[in-house]
């Protein structure tokens, strides 16, 4: 698309190419060179800063921490899918005590930072939440309850719920988003057979409208993924808090967060790589538009 | 409600603290956010590469990871501005990506026959960009850009956790203090954010309506 912006460059052009690349390859060199000979001056590179990351102990924490940043993430995904279907149907709804409050809900959770959310659900609940957590840890069966990780309920939770909060607001703006992709021929027909409306939603707009959304939500939960970190504010052990334990221990910070960082890359591009495939897939069997309007649904919920 | 009123001066103090990274911050991040997707777009391969690596990479990882990076880390190598400066840092290094990403879009939406008109009169991409091609795909992405400085009003508030003293360090310390009161001071200080992102989304609205183009 963007090669509308410069002609196929002729002779001229192309030296002239040439010359900025050059140009642009030395400053970018000079920048990443200035970077790494301050780093290897404050003694960045020397191996016992990173020789920690050589240790089954520590890759053992790490791997562990690791497991539940993506605990964290799947229960708060699942949650918050439920979550905004609710407050979705809601906003749908045609009685006004259900939209408006639905509304006004959506609205609420969408404009307040998520670190204030997490400080909320973690200092006004912590106590039940930790309480919740010893008697299911008496009630469960043992595996379920390590998967679970209830003996850590009174961090996890806090973290799980203002997540869920606040992208299960999010989802449903996603949700409206894709049910008015659908084209209104389907629902009209629907309505011409008779169906009633909770029918129509049920039957024909969900099942069309969760396709369309899919690639969405994928992305969404990207996002959900990246925000586990803020888990960090209330100690809850997921990657960044074992990342600082690990440089509290060796006084190994860059290190460390070039660890914690690379680890997030690949998992989210993992996952990214997922939305594209699937984005693509969608918008061939359900047309590009429809696709793209539950897209263009993410940024005007304001998420990141 | 008590606990609320009586440090009302100390969280208006933290609710400036985190206009100004936000002002601060969203200018630095609009510019940034610019030259970034003009290099995404630009015919030199390396500077193509580049845009593309830098928006991968900050997309992909946390904002705590970019503050732990930046706040901790800059130090760590001997460079050491206050809190405020390298909060301020990372939240524009981050937000950069997403505004680039933005005005990208709003690029790739031009009508190609603006910039083939423009290359036609013999522009340069230089001209091509910035005379033609910018000025319009600025005006249309004035929503998302809103979006993205809401969410950065929002992101503030991870630097509370790395030592800056704003609205949401104010809350996280009266609310260890006075769980009690935990109701009244979660409330009232999102009632402050609420309505910072209100303005900046009326704002928006406002110049929406003096920009849009009507094609």
């Amino acid at each position: 698309m963007s090669s509308v912006l410069y002609d196929v460059p002729g002779p001229r052009g192309r030296r002239r190419t040439l010359i900025w690349s050059a140009v642009s390859t030395i400053v970018f060199a000079g920048l990443v060179a200035l970077v790494l000979w301050q780093l290897a001056s404050t003694g960045q590179f020397e191996a016992d800063k990173w020789e920690p990351f050589t240790r089954p102990g520590i890759q053992r924490g790490i791997l562990r921490a690791l497991a539940a940043t993506l605990r964290a993430a799947v229960l708060a995904i699942i949650l918050s899918l439920v979550w905004g279907a609710l407050l979705c149907v809601g906003r749908l709804s045609e009685r006004w005590w259900l939209r408006y409050p639905a509304g006004l809900v959506i609205e609420f959770f969408r404009a307040v930072p998520l670190v204030l959310l997490i400080l909320f659900v973690f200092f006004g609940f912590t106590n039940s939440f930790e309480n919740l957590g010893d008697r299911l840890e008496d009630t469960l069966p043992p595996s379920l309850a390590n998967l679970l990780a209830v003996d850590q309920l009174g961090t996890l939770a806090p973290l799980v719920v203002a997540l869920m909060l606040y992208n299960g607001a999010v989802l449903a703006e996603i949700f409206r988003a894709g049910i008015h992709a659908v084209p209104r021929g389907q629902s009209e027909a629907a309505y011409a057979l008779g169906l009633r409306k909770s029918q129509v939603l049920r039957l024909i707009l969900i099942p069309q409208a969760t396709r369309i959304m899919l690639p969405a939500i994928v992305s969404q939960s990207v996002v959900v993924l990246k925000d586990t970190a803020l888990g960090f504010v209330i100690a809850y052990l997921e990657l960044v808090r074992q990342g600082q334990l690990i440089y509290n221990q060796f006084r190994n910070i860059i290190p460390t967060a070039i660890v914690v960082a690379t680890i997030y890359v690949a998992v989210n591009m993992t996952v990214s790589l997922l939305a594209t495939w699937l984005e693509a897939r969608q918008s061939r069997r359900y047309g590009r538009q429809a696709v793209a309007a539950a897209e263009a649904a993410i940024p005007e919920a304001t998420a990141f | 409600m008590d606990v609320l009123l009586a440090n009302l001066d100390g969280i208006l103090a933290g609710f400036r603290t985190t206009l100004s990274m936000f002002a601060i911050s969203g200018l630095m991040s609009l510019i940034l956010g610019t030259v970034l997707a003009a290099m995404r777009v630009s015919p030199i391969p390396i500077l193509r590469a580049t845009g593309t690596g830098y928006v991968t990479v900050i997309r992909n990882t946390p904002l705590v990871v970019m503050f732990v990076l930046i706040v901790f880390g800059l130090p760590e190598v001997g460079i050491r501005p206050s809190f405020f400066v390298r909060a301020v840092l990372a939240l524009t290094l981050y937000t950069a990506a997403f505004v680039c990403e933005a005005v990208r879009s709003g690029i790739n939406a031009v009508q190609p026959g603006q910039a083939e008109a423009a290359r036609s009169l013999g522009m340069t991409f230089g001209q091509t960009l910035g005379l033609i091609v910018l000025p319009q795909a600025l005006r249309s992405v004035v929503p998302p850009l809103v979006s993205i400085l809401i969410a950065l009003t929002k992101n503030t508030a991870v630097a509370e956790v790395f030592g800056v003293t704003d609205a949401a360090y104010e809350l996280h310390n009266l609310i260890r203090d006075h769980p009690q009161a935990v109701y009244a001071l979660f409330f009232g200080v999102a009632a402050g954010y609420i309505a910072i992102t209100l303005t900046i989304a009326g704002l928006g609205r406002l110049l929406e309506r003096r920009l849009v183009v009507i094609r």
